[in-house]
């Protein structure tokens, strides 16, 4: 067929009623992105760069389950979760780029590639700050249960506080992630009940998950520097500050789940690091080198 | 944004653009407008006559808000109008922003309106049970309904089943 045959020539001749959504366009665009007085910028980007990373990784992870899920439901509820999560990442990883341009990759001039995607995919794993718990691989179902079960119990209570940040952009992305995780924390709690008191299989599984993830748990409530500058400052959540409130939602899902917290010590970082330093597990450099090949290979694209 | 000393023809401008603007849909959900969805906060010129849109997400990832974005600017630039559409983050948007008109719209389409929106000021509550919501056939008008799977066809939305006319209907969820 030659090309004045195609059969998409038609398609784009009267191209006004299309609407061409995805183009590139700031997501903070009219959001007053000013950094509140007394706030160092660069702990401000840096604070939004790792809970923006947290999510990304974290969504990643999940949606490396589309087409793979054990039932139809639940690969429309993993890949929803990871979409609510890519839109918190983006909006975080925006505000990094905006609070400071420093931390944002260097592109060709003519690159139309924006700053928060510069930051997701043009990024190598040394300069990623999520908890090493989000970028382990995925496992199996059980074992992605658990971690999202973990990681949004913590996120909630982390974000539940960030409502009150100093930060406004920080605020607001804080407010509407709280009704999203809220519903993710629900998913993963009854799927983890269904699992524990499910088949004997199931629930070895699910037992088998959240050993293999509570060595790294406790790097959630660790504080780096960082977190401490932006707490002090108001803008930002001390994660030691959520221990509490995390223990007790925790404990009373495995007490449904007639399970105990697993008695497993934490995994130590790598030279004195962990994820907060950008010292990672081999799996982040693995996963990365999936997610970003295609942007990496046309750094001037447009999608 | 809007100086009380407007004169004729902007104010011209304001109105034409607010009624181009509250024709455009969401993509998603074509029996609802942006204004029905409630969604579109804002209609205003700036100083120099360009029309601005307030725009706000309902979901942090949603898709939609490209194409949104796009629709709103093709109709303001089908009557002659210059505009540009800004992101809205705060207050968020809740599913209590659904109009009267935009829930009308919903059943009339088969798809169960929201109840109301849960408000947490601190800690969330945790939820093992089952989700329970008073759900109505959009079709039937039956009460006696079932949740099929809580996540749907796009993120607003849950799965749900009538027991009484056996058809499966779309619940837009609570958030």
């Amino acid at each position: 067929m030659s090309t004045e045959d195609s059969v998409y020539d038609g398609l784009l001749v009267d191209d006004a009623h299309w609407a061409f959504g995805g183009s590139f366009e700031d997501p903070l665009s009219g959001v007053d992105a000013t950094v509140p007085d007394g706030v160092d910028p660069s702990v401000l980007g840096t604070y939004a760069l790792m809970l923006g990373d947290d999510a990304l990784v974290m969504s990643q992870r999940l949606a490396e389950w589309c087409s793979r899920a054990p039932d139809l439901e639940e690969d429309i509820a993993l890949a929803n979760v990871a979409l609510d999560l890519l839109g918190q990442a983006r909006l975080m990883l925006a505000r990094a780029a905006a609070a400071d341009p420093g931390l944002v990759p260097t592109l060709p001039e003519a690159s139309p590639v924006p700053p928060e995607d510069r930051l997701a995919f043009f990024r190598d794993d040394l300069a990623f700050r999520n908890v090493r718990m989000v970028e382990l691989p995925r496992g199996d179902f059980a074992e992605t249960m658990a971690r999202l079960l973990l990681f949004s119990t913590w996120r909630l209570a982390l974000l539940g506080r960030l409502r009150g940040s100093r930060d406004a952009v920080l605020a607001a992305v804080a407010a509407k992630g709280v009704k999203e995780v809220t519903y993710h924390r629900d998913l993963a709690a009854r799927w983890c009940v269904t699992l524990a008191g499910g088949t004997e299989e199931s629930r070895r599984r699910l037992v088998a998950g959240l050993e293999a993830l509570w060595p790294w748990w406790g790097e959630l409530l660790e504080s780096h520097p960082v977190e401490v500058a932006a707490a002090a400052a108001g803008v930002g959540v001390d994660p030691s500050t959520l221990r509490e409130e995390c223990e007790d939602v925790l404990d009373r899902v495995l007490a449904a789940c007639d399970l105990a917290r697993p008695d497993i010590p934490s995994r130590e970082g790598v030279c004195g690091g962990k994820g907060r330093h950008g010292r990672h597990t081999e799996a982040l450099s693995r996963m990365l080198a999936e997610m970003q090949v295609v942007a990496r290979a046309h750094p001037e694209g447009t999608w | 944004m809007v100086s009380p000393s407007l004169g004729q023809v902007e104010l011209g401008r304001l109105e034409l653009a607010r009624e181009v603007t509250a024709t455009v849909t969401d993509p998603e959900l074509p029996m609802l407008t942006l204004v029905d969805l409630g969604v579109l906060r804002e209609v205003a010129l700036d100083e120099t006559g360009t029309v601005v849109v307030d725009l706000a997400p309902t979901y942090s990832g949603c898709p939609a808000m490209a194409t949104m974005r796009d629709d709103l600017l093709r109709v303001l630039g089908e009557v002659g109008l210059e505009g540009r559409v800004r992101v809205v983050l705060d207050p968020p948007w809740t599913s209590d922003d659904i109009t009267p008109a935009g829930r009308a719209a919903l059943v009339a389409a088969g798809i169960s309106p929201p109840g109301p929106a849960p408000r947490h000021d601190g800690p969330v509550p945790l939820s093992l049970g089952p989700v329970r919501r008073r759900v109505t056939c959009p079709r039937c008008g039956s009460a006696d309904t079932a949740l099929t799977s809580e996540f749907g066809s796009t993120a607003c939305k849950a799965l749900y089943r009538c027991r009484a006319c056996l058809e499966p209907f779309d619940h837009v969820k609570e958030i």
